[in-house]
């Protein structure tokens, strides 16, 4: 046990916690505000419901040693789980940090559904993914599973966490249809300073979840630090420019969403890479997320937060510039592309088409079975009238005795 | 020359405004109002305490438009903004004595 590595561990497990609060802001600013409280309870509820879950069953399925393809229940309702080391930190502490990652994960699929999905029907499909489709991959990837075997690298998450959340978010808008008035000039964000205020303690989270996955307070946790601070930086910069000479204008919507494509990117390579490479990597993968975004306006399908670009994309090619320029001579683990292991490239597409082809799947039966016991979508009248009175009871912007609505104790 | 208010759904504004713009009507005021008729409102539910929200959110359309056309426009928002629902809204017609363009200063008829 080394108290400098718990230390460290317990401030980087806050900080992902916060991650999913800030995903709240980040996609409740992009709604209209009649959805703007359904919007950030989709985040919110994660913290409950799949905490609870990880507690129970989660953790144990991804992080104990059962077979190739997922754990056993040895640590089921954290039996076991105690205060001895993991590594060299406390094994609770490790339970806790991981619990953090799955949280997000499930949260950050509401981006592609929000505005017409039923609340009950999110909270039953989140709660159910975290264990059948997150758990498993987390196994493969981190828990000593086949992927870990073939010496996939993901420091951080970028396929366990990211392409396998922006898999799911494509099938759930695919399941769930457009909303009503998909595609309409009026479906614009409400709030865009709640995006960037989203963005920016995405950002600060972001240092936690790159830098807590070295587990120890040490130089590799220092690297991704650095990385984690430089590849959303130059993502930042490409996609300015790419705004200015699609529309002549540097979008502040475009910026938030920039921060969090770099971000994503970094997140598999984070410990892996050089500081010099992770701004390399940051500033190519501004064209993939972009122009998927940019695609992705002129089809029907309604990912509404741009799920799929910012996460599916920006997640497997941030996983394949991994096997691009990761280097041994940082962390002796392995080698990528540019540094004379071609075959490194090869082992992150697997993984990259293996968490597709299971989260699809697995994501796409889910929703079916819940479609078949509770509809998925609200009410087309729930829909217009907007989720937060229709789901939650409440509104967002009520102003009590002002302008407008007088609430009387009934 | 009437003035045509129509207080709707916030969600029909985008249906009325084409539906106007169809008949060649493109100006408009457009304002967040709250109200009721006979719609009764919702419950709102804030730390256990329950209130009744009686003044429900809607957007109010006002457009100027030539006495030859008021019946027709008049039709044009009752469909457009028609759910068959109670809250779907009421169109009320005012006379406009006098219109000025601000810009030019010039009266209009």
């Amino acid at each position: 046990m080394n108290q400098a590595d718990t230390a460290w561990m317990l401030i980087a497990t806050a900080l992902v916690l916060l991650m999913t609060p800030a995903l709240a802001f980040f996609y409740g600013g992009l709604v209209r505000s009649k959805n703007a409280l359904n919007t950030m309870m989709m985040s919110y509820i994660s913290l409950g419901f799949v905490g609870v879950l990880w507690a129970l069953l989660g953790y144990s399925l991804a992080f104990t040693e059962g077979n190739n393809w997922i754990g056993s229940l040895a640590n089921a309702w954290l039996n076991g789980v105690g205060l001895e080391p993991k590594g060299t930190i406390p094994h609770v502490l490790f339970m806790a940090f991981q619990a953090t990652f799955c949280i997000i994960t499930a949260a950050l699929i509401s981006g592609a559904i929000v505005e017409r999905m039923r609340f009950s029907a999110y909270v039953t499909f989140i709660s159910l993914w975290s264990l059948a489709v997150y758990a498993p991959i987390a196994h493969w990837v981190w828990g000593g599973g086949w992927l870990a075997d073939m010496g996939a690298l993901d420091f951080a998450g970028g396929t366990v966490v990211h392409v396998n959340a922006g898999v799911a978010a494509l099938v759930a808008a695919f399941v769930l249809g457009k909303r009503q008035e998909y595609p309409s000039s009026s479906l614009l964000p409400h709030n865009v300073p709640f995006v960037l205020l989203g963005a920016g303690l995405l950002w600060f989270g972001w240092f936690g979840f790159n830098a807590g996955s070295a587990l120890a307070a040490n130089g590799i946790a220092g690297l991704a630090f650095v990385t984690t601070m430089l590849a959303p930086a130059a993502t930042l910069v490409v996609w300015s420019f790419l705004d200015l000479f699609r529309s002549g204008k540097p979008t502040a919507v475009g910026a938030a969403t920039a921060i969090v494509v770099g971000l994503v990117a970094i997140t598999p390579a984070a410990g892996f890479v050089s500081p010099m490479s992770a701004i390399i990597l940051g500033g190519l993968a501004a064209f993939p997320s972009y122009i998927a975004m940019q695609i992705r306006a002129k089809t029907s399908l309604d990912d509404s937060l741009d799920v799929v670009a910012a996460h599916g994309v920006g997640g497997a090619t941030g996983a394949l510039l991994t096997g691009v320029f990761a280097e041994k001579s940082l962390n002796g683990i392995a080698d990528g592309l540019l540094f004379g292991n071609p075959g490194q490239l090869a082992t992150q597409a697997i993984a990259v088409a293996a968490a597709i082809v299971y989260s699809g799947v697995v994501s796409f039966i889910l929703l079916k079975l819940i479609g078949a016991v509770i509809p998925l979508r609200a009410s087309e009248s729930d829909e217009g009238a907007g989720l937060d009175i229709t789901q939650h009871g409440e509104e967002a912007y009520l102003h009590v005795g002002s302008t407008s609505s007088r609430a009387e104790v009934m | 020359m009437k003035s045509i208010k129509s207080i709707v759904r916030p969600n029909k504004v985008d249906d009325v405004k084409d539906a106007l713009a169809k008949l060649n009507i493109s100006g408009m005021t457009v304002t967040e109002v709250r109200g009721h008729g006979k719609q009764k409102g919702h419950t709102a539910i804030y730390r256990g305490k329950e209130y009744n929200v009686s003044l429900l959110p809607k957007m109010e359309i006002e457009s100027v438009v030539p006495d030859t056309i008021v019946d027709e426009a008049i039709k044009a928002i009752v469909q457009a903004a028609r759910t068959g629902e109670i809250g779907d809204g009421r169109v009320f017609v005012f006379p406009v004595l006098e219109s000025y363009r601000i810009r030019t200063g010039e009266k209009e008829s």
